[in-house]
């Protein structure tokens, strides 16, 4: 059961993924990947929610698998970051390779925290 | 190409933009579905303590990005594939497969556990590991692929 829950967060998380990516590059002509930037920033911030309220016991472990595993887990993506970071070395754009790998962790490490202060603080 | 989910500065990526592209987006889902239950399996073979050291995210993120480093050289410099090939494959199983939401709420819960030195070794492990693995599974292809060909 609890794979249908993974199966059906993930079926839209990913397309959710494409979608916002290439909504930011449309507005953002840059060679900084600002689009997976913002949705592994954005899925941080939402599983931190997720964890936080799992925490204060008002997240079902249902809902966490569908929204947690399946759809955050579906939605941020480490292959695509991690394929771009070596890109823009391949690019000759250091810079921004290693300005794309320190803000990416800091910012989604940034939101984890945040997203589980924050429902911590509302649920307990 | 930089971004492998979709890169507006190839024209014909651009192109998908201008309708909304159906079988994409169905081919992404499914890729997700695949890559997600894999990922889900994976934890729940290796499961562990919340200080513990994250094993299973590790191993999925490593081996994700040894994958799309291999199939990005496979269908941009070895041999053009079909327009769904990167969708599903790249965008859809790579993509859910791997996950950095995890991988940054993680870092928080060891923190929290009281296990900061584990999730500072984490935190910086996973990023050297999964990059190495990108560039090892380029090299590794184009290395089979300059064998492979006829001269």
């Amino acid at each position: 059961m609890s794979f249908l829950y993974v199966a059906l967060g993930a079926a839209v998380g990913a397309p959710l993924r494409y979608l916002l990516d290439r909504a930011v590059q449309a507005r953002h002509d840059s060679l900084f990947p600002w689009g997976t930037f913002a949705v592994n920033v954005t899925g941080s911030l939402i599983l931190g929610v997720l964890i936080g309220g799992a925490t204060a016991g008002v997240v079902p472990g249902a809902l966490g698998t569908l929204l947690g595993t399946g759809f955050c887990g579906a939605l941020t993506t480490y292959s695509t970051f991690g394929y771009e970071t070596v890109r823009l070395v391949e690019e000759k754009a250091a810079f921004y390779a290693v300005a794309n790998a320190v803000a990416s962790v800091a910012a989604g490490l940034g939101a984890a925290f945040i997203g589980i202060t924050v429902a911590q603080a509302i649920w307990s | 190409m930089v971004d492998p989910d979709v890169d507006l500065h190839v024209p014909a990526q651009r192109a998908e933009l201008a309708r909304t592209p159906w079988a994409v987006l169905a081919a992404i889902s499914a890729g997700g579905v695949a890559g997600a239950c894999g990922r889900y399996a994976l934890a729940l073979a290796l499961p562990r303590q919340p200080d513990q050291f994250p094993w299973a995210t590790l191993l999925t993120n490593v081996s994700g990005c040894l994958l799309i480093g291999v199939l990005m050289v496979l269908i941009t410099e070895v041999r053009p594939a079909h327009r769904l090939v990167r969708p599903f494959l790249g965008v859809g199983v790579l993509g859910g497969y791997t996950t950095f939401s995890t991988y940054a709420v993680e870092v928080q819960r060891l923190v929290a556990a009281g296990a900061a030195g584990t999730g500072l070794v984490y935190l910086a492990g996973t990023l050297v590991a999964a990059l190495a693995a990108v560039a090892a599974g380029q090299a590794l292809t184009r290395r089979l692929a300059r064998r492979g060909r006829p001269r």
